[in-house]
This record gives C-alpha cells, structure tokens and sequence, in this order.
C-alpha cells in the first residue's frame, strides 16, 4: 500500500512540476517587416536595429513607449552646480552584464568612447561632448565642450557595453564598413538588458532567452522566457503569420488590414501616433525654378503661393482615404511629444479652394503655374497615395503639379545633395531628441556644412540661425523654450514647409497580448504581460 | 572537339564579362550607397572621406576592373548593410535555395508527367479536363498570387503548413543546412515547393501530352500494337520513353531559372535563400551582394549552357562531324 502511494504522490508532484513548467514557459514570436542590420550596439542608428538591440544592451537612460525619459542604468543624474559643463551620472548598483561581470563606470566611459568614434553611428548624439570620466566606480561625469543643458535626452541612445568582454574579444570598435575584418559584436551580444542572445541567423531569425538575473526584474514584468524575432518582408504574409498563429505580435501592420484584422476574434490591434510628421518641402531661395513653367521667377519664393499651396491641402480627406483614418492632420512639423509643441501651432488651416486661389492671383499667378513634385514610393506609409492626392488637390487652384515618384534610396539623394535636386519634395522627419533644437537645425537653419543637411529649401535666415544657434548654449530652460516658442511662431507663418499630418502606428498581436505602439517604434517587449495568467 | 570546347569556354567567359559590365552600369542608377551607410547628420567632409575609401570616385572603368580582379578570386567585399563578407552571406543562404529549386524541381516532374502521361492517353476522360484546366491556371496566374492563394488556404484557414521559414534546419558539415531531416523542415517546403513549381510543372505536363500525342500516331508504336504488346508496354515501355528525351533537356535547362527567379516565392514566404537576400540588397543599394548575385547566376545559366551544348555534341553524332569538319 504504502509504496504505491508515494509513486502516485510522486506521479502527481511530477504532473503538477510538469503543469508549472508549463505555464512557466512563455514565449512570444515577434515578427516585423525588417531585421536589424547588426547587434553591434554602436554600429548602425537605425529602427529595426534598436528595436532588437535594446532588449540585449541598455542605456543609462529610457524613453518608454509615450516617450517620457526616465531612469535606467543610471539612477539619477544633474548638471554640476559649479559647472555648467559638467554633468554627473550616478550609476545603478548590483547590474550585472550576461557574462556575470559586475556593470562599473569604467563600462559607461569605454562605451561612451566606443560610440563617439569615428566609425559609430551614433557619434551625432556626443558632438557636444570633451570628456567622460569615471570618478568612482558608480559615478561618472561627462564634460561637455559647452553647456549643454539636454545632453541627457542622447543618453537614451548609447547603449553600455562591457570593456572586459570587448576587449577580450577585440571588439573596441564600432563596425567599421571599410574593415575587411567582420568584427565580434556583429555576431555576439554582451548586455546588461533582459534578454539574452541564444542564436542569430541575420534575415532569418534572432532567439532570445530571459535573463533571470536580470538587475531591474522587481520593477519590470519580464514575463516572456523566450523572444524570437523573425523579419517577414511581405506584408501579406506577415498578417497570414498572424492570422494563423505561427507569430504572436506583428509591428508593421499595413494599415489596409487594419479593420480587417480588428474583426478578427482572436486578434488585438493597437494604434498610436509615431515620433514622425510628413511634410512638403519647397526652394523658396532660388531665383528662377528649373521644373515650372514660369519664366524668370520663382513663385515659391512668395509667401503667398506657399500660403495658397498650404490651403489647397484637404488634410481630414488625405487623413479618411490615403490613410484610413489612422494619421494626425496637422499645421505643423513636430509631432506632439517634442518639447516646444502647442496645440495652437498644430492646428492646421482650413481648407479653402477660393482664399487659395484669390492668394495666387495677389502674387501674379492668376491661371496658377505648373510645377514637378518629388516624392518617395517605399519610405513612409502611402507615401505616393499622400503625393497623388496632394497633386489632385494642388490641381484644383491652379497648380499643375508633375508627380515624380522614386525608391527613397534615389527620393532621398535629390534632398540630400548640396544645391538639392528637388525644388518641391515630400519628407518625413522623427525628433529623437525629443526637442524643437533638433528640427530646427536640420530643417530652417541655413545650409553650412554641418547644419541645415536636411534644408534643402534653401531658406536662410540670419535672426533665424542666431537663435538656433542660442538653443545649443542656454542653459535657462524658461529662457530656452521663450526662443523655441518665438523660432515657431515666426517659421510658421513663413509657411516654408507644407504639413501634412503625424503618421500613425498599429501593432497586431495575440489578443493575450496588449502591447502599446511605441512612439519611437521600438516595442519594449521587457514590459509585456500576458493576460488571464 | 579540344578547340569546340575552348571556343565554347571563351565564349561563356565573354557572357559573363559583359553581365558583370552590365550590372556595374546598372549600380550607377540606383542610388548613393554613402547614403545608406552614414546616419543623417555626418558631416560633408566624412561623406566624401567615406565615398572615397570604398573607391567610388575612381572612373567607372576603374572600379569595375578592381571588381573582376577580386571577383575572380572569389572575393566579393563586404557587403554595406551587414557588414560581414559576401562570400559568406551568399553561402549561408545557398543551401535554402538549393534544397527550394531541387525540391520544386522534383515536384513538377513527379506529378508533371504522370499528369501529361494521362492526359493524352484519355484525352476525353473528365479528369483529364481538369488537369488541363489547373495547368492553364499555372499557367497564367502570377508566382506572387499563387503563394498569397496558398497560404491563406493552407496556413490561415486550415492551419495546416507553416506560411513563411525554413521550419528547423540541421546543420551538415560546415556550411550546408537541411530542413529535409525534421518534421518542421519537410512540412515549411511544401508550399514554396509547389508555388516554385508550378509554372514548371504545367510546362512539363504540356510537353509530355503534346509529344506523347506525337508519338502515339508513329509507325513504331503502330508495330509494337501489331505485335501484339500490352498496351501497357507500349505506352510506358515504348512511348513514354522516347518522350522523355525531350522533356530531360527542358527540365534541365529549367532547373537554372528556378534557381534565378525563386527570389519572388522567397519573398512571399519569406524562404531565407538568396533571392531574399539580393532583393533586400537592392532595396537596401548593396552593391557588393547584388553585383556577386548578378555574376553567381549568369555563372549558373553559362555553365548549365555550357554543359547542354558540350552534352549534345557528345549524343548527337552529327553535330559531332560538322564540329569535326570545322
């Protein structure tokens, strides 16, 4: 009797470990439209490769999915009472990297360092900085060559890796294209994040496991044990993968599925806005234009066309058709989560077919002109559906508009050339800094050889470049954003830029799920929780 | 025959120089590789420093002289967007396109045939009118449409076979990987198989009706029939067999553009082989994977030429003389 009863207790103990197990094991398929090009964490600033990086490497800082920075592998930080120049980071204690190395200070200044060479791609965040230094094993300061009041919206982007396993595996610096050699960190990951590398296959997929000795685990869910990431080009089949199981949450939804996928019972869709806006860029500089066909003039150059032009946009009909209801209309070129944004200076014009066309005849243009517009096919979501409207739109004032629609790798060459090759283009534009500074001095401040790269309007203005200018010393914040508020009022009503609206984001998933769309569009799966458990 | 041979070689060797020269003109439209390499706010100076040491400002000549030399010592450079070698990327990826154009191969002469066989064997039979009715379909309906039809089908309604992967592959020896030895493997190739395939089999099927409709009006078939054979052995020992002859060349010279055009059926099911990769590059301006992809393929359509004629001077006596005569 007796051992027959411990078998069956033991049997059961076995079922109900076996049970636990079970229910323990959570894994979730992720799949999105790209891979990321590399998990070197300093090797390429781009979407998809931060979007699978920072579940592997973390930051001193965070920005969650609304965009609000906070607190990651530093704790707290300030700038220097006695030093405008200085900023102090204290580090959190007790993190670990994957190896099992204790995180110190040392990390941060070899990270730091790695990321501002010349072959990082993340150099462009840490121009303002001279030096970080460690001062002791849980403090660190950077000294910047002038103050710098914001430098701590950049370090949510450089991501700490470990000196010891870098220099071991001679990895100390970023990825370099020109290197014939294929660097370590391409292939390897050494973190301080959530997930653990298990396997990568570049473009076919990237397996990870949780870190159970993850330092932050109290303050975050973390309830996935395994994350795979598999790159699903083809939109159909990405949405069929969703569909039928075989993934649990999908970032690039098109957004034609949408209210397809939202009938499906078992199936969650959320949308957000993201940290982009879509706009019309126009040379309000050059003397004569070579694409119209007025002779001797430019008719951008007048305030008024480009006032007609911003009121011929029918901006709800683009937000109904074009996009199905899932954009922001918008009056300006900010989306709202940056600092120096208004509902005032987001509110759009109406639209008004006879003010337009009363505006074009003031400025000598009675019959309208005709003019040729640029625009990307495979950039942003409907890119050319926006171009087409935009053109039937334009049309009905007058203005004759030649549609020319690219791949973004030719679209983005005609802007980027100095003189730019475009005289009337379409743009989308993210703030990751999260601050006004960032678009003004790519896209008002005049063209010099390192500002202005993206302004290919050739708008120039001297008041205008010398408060720009301001915004990267001051160290007053009420001060700061007094300049912000009077840059945008001005740049407004110039109407150099045509707004068009903020583009949306949806993510699908298992309706276990409930995963917000990151403004930034990199999901941070740490957070995820499943439902009903 | 020694001199054929050379000429031949000589020849395929001219084809692939003028693809390469081909495909480095093409380059020179698609875009700024820099742009893809260098984040938004480099400076100019950097810009050009880069566009200078991945020797974009030599002459054109220049360049693509460089890129045979290395070409043919295999080396490929490193491609802009992973940052690893191409050789290495193109290899890793090999294996899925293989196994992919191997497997869709065997389909369409696996169920092609005997398809053809019974189709012109009963002509009015009503199966027979369906076969020609999906081989029309086959025919004419795009691979993209095929795969999307498929998977919706077979993955999101009946849940049945995966829609995008390789499933679980193992790995043999150094590089090659196999998904024929797992479960996960064999069932992922179902689809991209039959979507590869498809075109080629309703080819194939076609051909075999039209020659073996062709065959069973000749005067050997009528003998065999008056000898009293089985109807059987006429039709598979005599007539099948002297339509295959046809059917093997096609077939062979099909198995190169399987390989080429697979790049559609990997994109809709996202089959990590090397048509994703180059269409990827493309989008991405790669220029280091799409010039090796470019010269990998033609290197396949030559050499698969190559042996085909090389084979029909060796079967075919006559040609054989004229060569001779030469």
């Amino acid at each position: 009797m007796k051992p027959r009863f411990l078998a069956l207790a033991a049997a059961l103990i076995g079922v109900s470990a076996l049970a636990l197990g079970v229910a323990e094991a959570r894994p979730l398929k992720w799949a999105a439209a790209g891979d990321a090009l590399t998990i070197d964490p300093h090797g390429q600033n781009e979407g998809p490769t931060t979007s699978l990086n920072q579940h592997m490497y973390e930051s001193l800082t965070e920005r969650d999915h609304a965009g609000k920075l906070g607190p990651l592998l530093a704790t707290s930080w300030r700038v220097l009472p006695d030093d405008p120049t200085t900023w102090e980071f204290k580090l959190q204690d007790g993190v670990k990297f994957h190896d099992g190395a204790p995180f110190t200070a040392d990390d941060v200044v070899f990270s730091y360092e790695r990321a501002m060479q010349p072959t990082s791609d993340f150099k462009g965040y840490l121009t303002s900085i001279e030096k970080v230094s460690k001062v002791d094993d849980l403090t660190v300061r950077i000294k910047t060559k002038g103050p710098n009041p914001l430098l701590v919206n950049n370090t949510s982007s450089i991501r700490i890796m470990s000196k010891a396993w870098a220099e071991k595996n001679n990895a100390v610096k970023a990825q370099d294209f020109k290197n014939k050699e294929e660097n370590f960190a391409v292939r390897n990951a050494n973190g301080t994040g959530p997930f653990v590398l298990v396997s990568r296959e570049a473009d076919v997929k990237t397996v990870m496991k949780r870190n159970d000795a993850y330092w932050n685990k109290a303050k975050v869910p973390l309830e996935i044990t395994e994350l795979t990431l598999v790159p699903i080009k083809q939109d159909a089949t990405r949405i069929a993968a969703l569909l039928s199981g075989e993934v649990d949450f999908v970032q690039d939804v098109p957004v034609q599925d949408i209210a397809r996928l939202k009938n499906q019972p078992k199936v969650r869709v959320t949308s957000g806005p993201e940290n982009r806006t879509i706009f019309f860029g126009m040379d309000v500089a050059s003397a004569d234009l070579k694409g119209d066909d007025v002779q001797g003039k430019n008719p951008f150059a007048d305030k008024r066309v480009r006032q007609a032009l911003n009121m011929a946009i029918n901006r709800p009909a683009i937000q109904r058709v074009v996009m199905r209801g899932e954009s922001v209309p918008t009056g300006i070129i900010m989306p709202p989560f940056v600092n120096g944004w208004t509902k005032e200076l987001d509110a759009a014009p109406a639209t008004d077919v006879a003010k337009a066309k009363s505006l074009l005849a003031e400025a000598g243009y009675p019959n309208g002109f005709s003019t040729t517009l640029h625009c990307s096919n495979d950039r942003y979501v409907n890119d050319e559906g926006i171009c087409q409207a935009a053109v039937g739109m334009f049309g009905q004032i007058g203005v004759k508009v030649n549609l020319v629609s690219q791949s973004k790798s030719i679209h983005f060459n005609l802007i980027q050339k100095n003189p730019a090759e475009t005289e009337f283009y379409l743009v989308g534009w993210g703030v990751p800094t999260y601050d006004s500074d960032y678009i003004f001095s790519y896209m008002y401040h005049t063209r010099t050889g390192s500002q202005g790269s993206w302004n290919a309007t050739g708008y120039s203005d001297k008041d205008v470049d010398g408060m720009i200018q301001s915004l990267s010393r001051e160290v007053d914040l009420t001060k700061r954003n007094a300049t912000i508020a009077s840059l945008w009022t001005k740049l407004k009503d110039e109407t150099i830029y045509l707004p068009i609206h903020h583009q949306s984001l949806s993510y699908g998933m298992n309706s276990t799920l409930d995963i917000p769309v990151d403004v930034a569009n990199n999901p941070k799966l740490k957070m995820v929780s499943f439902k009903g458990s | 025959m020694l001199a054929f041979i050379l000429r031949r070689l000589f020849q395929s060797l001219l084809v692939m120089l003028a693809v390469a020269l081909i495909a480095f003109t093409m380059f020179r439209f698609v875009g700024d590789p820099v742009n893809q390499l260098v984040s938004l706010d480099t400076p100019a100076a950097q810009v050009a420093e880069i566009r200078r040491s991945l020797g974009l400002d030599d002459p054109v000549v220049v360049q693509f002289l460089r890129y045979i030399y290395n070409a043919a010592r295999l080396e490929f450079g490193v491609s802009y967007q992973f940052r690893l070698p191409v050789i290495s990327l193109l290899g890793e990826r090999a294996p899925a396109t293989l196994e992919l154009a191997f497997m869709s191969a065997l389909f369409s002469l696996a169920v092609g045939i005997p398809m053809g066989v019974y189709t012109a064997l009963r002509r009015d039979s009503w199966l027979a009118k369906i076969f020609q009715a999906v081989s029309l379909v086959g025919i004419s309906l795009p691979t993209f449409l095929i795969g999307i039809l498929l998977i919706y089908l077979f993955s999101v309604t009946l849940g049945w076979l995966p829609s995008f992967g390789r499933g679980d592959v193992v790995k043999i020896g150094s590089w090659w990987t196999t998904g024929l030895l797992t479960g996960s493997g064999w069932k992922a190739l179902i689809l991209p198989s039959i979507t590869l395939g498809l075109f080629q089999m309703t080819l194939i099927m076609r051909l075999v009706r039209a020659e073996m409709l062709e065959v069973l009006r000749t005067d050997y078939i009528k003998f065999a029939r008056a000898r009293g054979l089985k109807t059987r052995a006429v039709h598979f020992g005599h007539a099948l067999k002297n339509t295959l002859v046809p059917v093997i060349t096609i077939a062979g010279l099909q198995l190169g553009s399987i390989i080429a055009f697979a790049i559609i059926t990997e994109t809709v099911f996202q089959w990590p082989g090397m048509g994703l990769l180059f269409l990827k590059a493309v989008q991405q301006i790669d220029i280091p994977i799409m010039a090796a992809y470019l010269m990998l393929i033609s290197f396949l359509f030559v050499s698969i030429n190559l042996i085909v004629d090389l084979l029909y001077a060796a079967v075919d006596p006559r040609l054989r003389a004229t060569i001779g005569a030469h």
